[in-house]
């Protein structure tokens, strides 16, 4: 099991960019088909990242690059920590924790747009916290254990419990992939009020850690989602690819069709979603199990 | 075990000898020294109790004159609330001291026969408790010798009585140690008294009218709890004449478990109860920290503790567990409209002491070890924050947190300590989270799924408020006008052994599962469990490793790296630098960036009155459940 388990995290460590950043570039593309364009090659990602850190390298503030490097240690680990099959709720409070670093590091330099963006982060945080850890919950009661290597050995796949955790969890991913309506702190897309946002005294090297620490994150949570529907027959493997790869055009097609709402929409629909898909959802799960 | 009287009665003599003392160098060293003598006493006596193999023994003090002392000092007390609430026109309060003091006087010389039991308790959470009030509090009283000398060097419009001070805090910790040790009623409603009548003097130390009108507001709600306590003692009384603790929880009687019930729910400051605690931060910081931490607010949730094997799968549980819930979320997010720093430390420690209370309504063996933990955890961290903020209070002239921008590059010691005390509020792997952690799967195994929604929601805004104060303090600072650190060495020793001591439990959160919260809460309930199993401790363990090590690891990793400066991105208008810009009309301006409050919507005058009126209905509607279904 050891053994295993390492395998499970080097690929992890090695392929998750890979995997990420050809996601971005699927991203991209289709996104521009979609606008009518004809848009980059699937491999500009890495194109980007690769001249981002041949930049030179500038900073605002010095100790910026530690706490931006820090967050994508903390990324891997916490996706490392998943993909060991560990506690899952741990993996979440580890996630809090990363995102934590990636604010102290937006605001560190007090300047005005990384500021309103850090601002902005914090209350999507704050909004989609609460879904994040009722996934955690959820998980628990389907299975009766936290432990992710344990969930997804079980006989039955956990969205036969949880369709609507699963339903707040698709909706919260929105925000953490920073897509519209939810990109408020910082977007992909050159549109942004607030300019960059969080990322906005991030250049050069600096910015390329953080795509690698998105990439990491993307897989860390597509496999959240997968967790979802694997079970330990392994045609479940192929069905859980399948909801990954529509999850993720899901919020590519949200991305194009929605405009940015403001925070109060934001916070106000993510928790009425939680407490009404996630909070009942669990609750008679809990009350069928007592 | 003559240890144990002496313990409660020192603390009482020195207060004495503070009040009398009123040169203020000898006050000290008298202060220092009997500090030395109280640690060392409770080191003995914690020596003492392990080595007779950590068991509970009861006290039988059989001594007509202690009666009498108490009897007195009952008397006294009630004279001395009324004396003050005629002199202040608060009359309705007198009220609530008067009815109390009369009905246990009642009781115990004219009510039924109350069968003779030993009057105090030395067990595992008794120790626990000494052990926090004698340190933490001992600490705290080191820190405020050194803070209340710059208090009144630099608030020279309120009178200096120190004397008056230090011998309030002194009674407190004796109170302190009485009220954990009791294990009759009449004499923990005694102790409860004094810690209510304390803290109201602390509160109004100063006597600006503010301060007045929040120590009467903190009187009645604590008489208010006091009151319930004594009903609680009058009607189990009556029902099987018996005063002691443990043997009303064993009998299980549902009208004075929910009468102590809801005074340690005034006492932990929960909805609807929040704002005596509230207005507390109008005392000098020591009070502060010793009301937050060490004393005070602990006595409450302490009760609930000795409750809580009672508690569990009743109504009464139910009523505390959800008011704990309640108030675990909604203080949390009215700390986020709150810019003060002790006023952000006040609300959280509401909300802390509500995870507390849910988790002890539970009565779970996981819960009451997630509540345990807390316990400790909150103690020290919460004397250490009140300090730390006190110590930049004295230095920067303002607790404001939107003044404390770039407070690493002015008082670096101070804030290093402060970053230490915020990562333990909420950060992975440390202390709460590990509560935390463990309260989620007691709540599932109770199936109770509201409790773990106000965790959810409670845990996301406790982040964004703590988090954005942390993303203040680091950074560069707004203006460059260096700031003279005057924290004195006193101060600076109590900051840095919390410090410490907070590492320490971070880090030995395994032993201390097992020395500690294990042993107290089969103590406490019969039955110890805990699942964390080796594959948890290791993530732990790998999470500290990096958040403890990483940031330095990157930090001096890439602190060679050769890197080129610029100036912050302003849509061009930076006027040289990263700290001004050329406003519409052509003149520089300095930059302000603020954090985020939502005082709108979240402000006090918003969400208060809502809260307290929500919670007042909740617990006035299961009271009258609890109560007409059991008479």
């Amino acid at each position: 099991m050891a053994t295993k388990q390492f395998i499970f995290v080097l690929l992890y460590i090695v392929c998750a960019p890979f995997i990420g950043g050809f996601l971005d570039g699927v991203d991209r593309k289709v996104s521009a088909r979609m606008q009518g364009r004809k848009g980059p090659s699937v491999f500009q990602p890495f194109y980007d990242v690769i001249k981002l850190f041949q930049k030179e390298p500038l900073v605002v503030k010095r100790s910026q690059t530690f706490l931006v490097m820090t967050y994508l240690l903390f990324m891997v680990i916490t996706g490392g920590l998943f993909f060991a099959g560990m506690d899952l709720l741990l993996c979440f409070f580890s996630l809090t924790t990363c995102a934590m670093f990636l604010v102290l590091a937006a605001s560190f330099t007090h300047s005005p747009y990384a500021s309103v963006g850090c601002q902005r982060e914090l209350v999507q945080m704050m909004a989609y916290e609460p879904m994040v850890l009722l996934t955690a919950v959820g998980f628990y009661v389907a299975t009766g254990t936290f432990y992710v290597k344990d969930i997804i050995g079980m006989d039955m796949s956990a969205i036969v419990y949880l369709p609507g955790v699963f339903i707040g969890f698709l909706f919260i991913l929105t925000i953490k992939m920073r897509k519209s309506p939810f990109d408020l702190s910082t977007a992909h897309h050159a549109h942004q009020e607030i300019v960059r946002g969080v990322t906005q005294e991030m250049v050069g090297s600096n910015l390329a850690l953080i795509h690698l620490a998105e990439w990491y994150e993307t897989v860390f949570l597509l496999g959240v989602v997968a967790m979802f529907f694997v079970n330990s027959n392994p045609v479940s493997y192929v069905a859980a690819l399948i909801v990954v790869l529509l999850a993720y055009f899901l919020e590519i097609l949200i991305d194009n069709v929605s405009a940015r709402v403001n925070w109060k929409v934001l916070l106000v629909s993510t928790w009425v979603v939680t407490l009404v898909a996630g909070g009942v959802n669990l609750t008679i799960l809990v009350l069928m199990h007592r | 075990m003559n240890l144990i009287p002496f313990l409660i009665c020192f603390p009482f003599v020195v207060a004495i000898f503070m009040y009398l003392i009123r040169n203020n160098k000898i006050r000290n060293g008298v202060a220092y020294a009997s500090l030395v003598v109280i640690m060392a006493t409770v080191v003995w006596l914690l020596v003492d109790f392990i080595s007779h193999g950590a068991q509970g023994t009861p006290i039988l003090i059989e001594n007509e004159l202690t009666e009498l002392v108490i009897l007195i000092a009952e008397v006294g007390l009630m004279f001395l609330v009324v004396y003050q609430c005629f002199v202040h026109r608060k009359y309705l309060i007198s009220l609530l001291s008067i009815v109390q003091t009369l009905l246990i006087i009642w009781v115990e010389h004219f009510g039924p026969e109350i069968s003779e039991t030993p009057q105090m308790l030395l067990d595992r959470l008794s120790v626990l408790m000494i052990v926090i009030v004698a340190f933490i509090g001992g600490m705290i009283t080191i820190y405020a010798v050194g803070y209340m000398h710059g208090y009144h060097h630099y608030h020279t419009e309120f009178p200096d009585r120190r004397y008056y001070f230090f011998a309030l805090i002194f009674v407190f910790l004796g109170a302190m140690f009485g009220l954990v040790l009791s294990k009759s009623m009449l004499w923990m409603d005694f102790f409860w008294e004094v810690t209510s009548i304390c803290s109201f003097l602390l509160i109004g130390y100063t006597k600006t009218d503010e301060a007045i009108e929040n120590s009467f507001r903190a009187l009645w709600m604590n008489l208010l709890g006091g009151l319930m306590l004594a009903i609680g003692i009058t009607v189990s009384a009556f029902q099987i004449g018996v005063v002691d603790l443990q043997t009303i929880v064993e009998y299980g009687l549902t009208i004075p478990i929910v009468c102590f019930a809801f005074a340690a729910l005034t006492k932990s400051a929960q909805l609807p109860f929040s704002r005596w605690l509230l207005g507390a931060m109008v005392a000098p910081t020591p009070s502060s920290a010793l009301l937050h931490s060490a004393t005070m607010v602990k006595a409450g949730v302490y009760l609930l503790f000795r409750l809580s094997p009672a508690l569990a799968g009743t109504m009464t549980g139910t009523m505390v567990s959800f008011i704990g819930g309640l108030t675990f979320f909604l203080a949390s997010l009215l700390a986020i409209s709150k810019s003060d720093a002790k006023a952000v430390l006040a609300y959280s420690t509401i909300s802390n002491l509500g995870l507390i209370v849910a988790c002890a309504g539970v009565g779970m063996p996981e819960t009451i070890w997630a509540a345990i933990y807390l316990l400790i955890f909150h103690a020290v961290s919460k004397a250490m924050m009140f300090q730390d903020v006190g110590a930049v209070e004295n230095s920067l002239h303002s607790r404001n947190i939107e003044n404390m921008q770039g407070l690493i590059y002015r008082l670096p010691r101070l804030t290093f300590i402060m970053l230490i005390g915020i990562a333990g509020m909420y950060l992975a792997p440390f202390g709460m989270l590990i509560a935390k952690w463990a309260a989620f799967k007691a709540f599932v195994d109770a199936s109770n799924p509201l409790l773990i929604i106000f965790i959810a929601f409670g845990s996301a805004t406790t982040m964004f408020y703590w988090t954005k104060w942390m993303a203040k303090i680091i950074g560069p600072p707004r203006v460059d006008t260096p700031l003279r650190d005057v924290t004195k060495k006193n101060e600076y020793a109590s900051l840095y052994i919390h410090a410490v001591i907070m590492v320490v439990i971070c880090l030995l959160c395994v032993p201390m599962s097992k020395f500690v919260v294990l042993p107290i809460e089969e103590s406490l309930i019969g039955s110890a469990t805990m699942t964390l199993d080796s594959a948890d401790i290791m993530v732990m363990v790998i999470l500290l490793i990096a958040i403890v090590v990483l940031p330095f690891v990157c930090y001096f990793g890439t602190k060679k790296h050769k890197r080129k400066h610029v100036i912050s991105y302003m849509n061009g208008v930076n006027a040289g630098d990263n700290k001004n810009f050329i406003d519409s009309f052509g003149e520089e301006k300095q930059l302000y960036t603020a954090n985020w409050y939502m005082v709108d919507y979240l402000g006090e005058n918003k969400l208060l009155t809502p809260c307290i009126i929500l919670s007042a209905g909740v617990l006035i509607i299961m009271m009258c459940l609890i109560i007409g279904g059991a008479v």
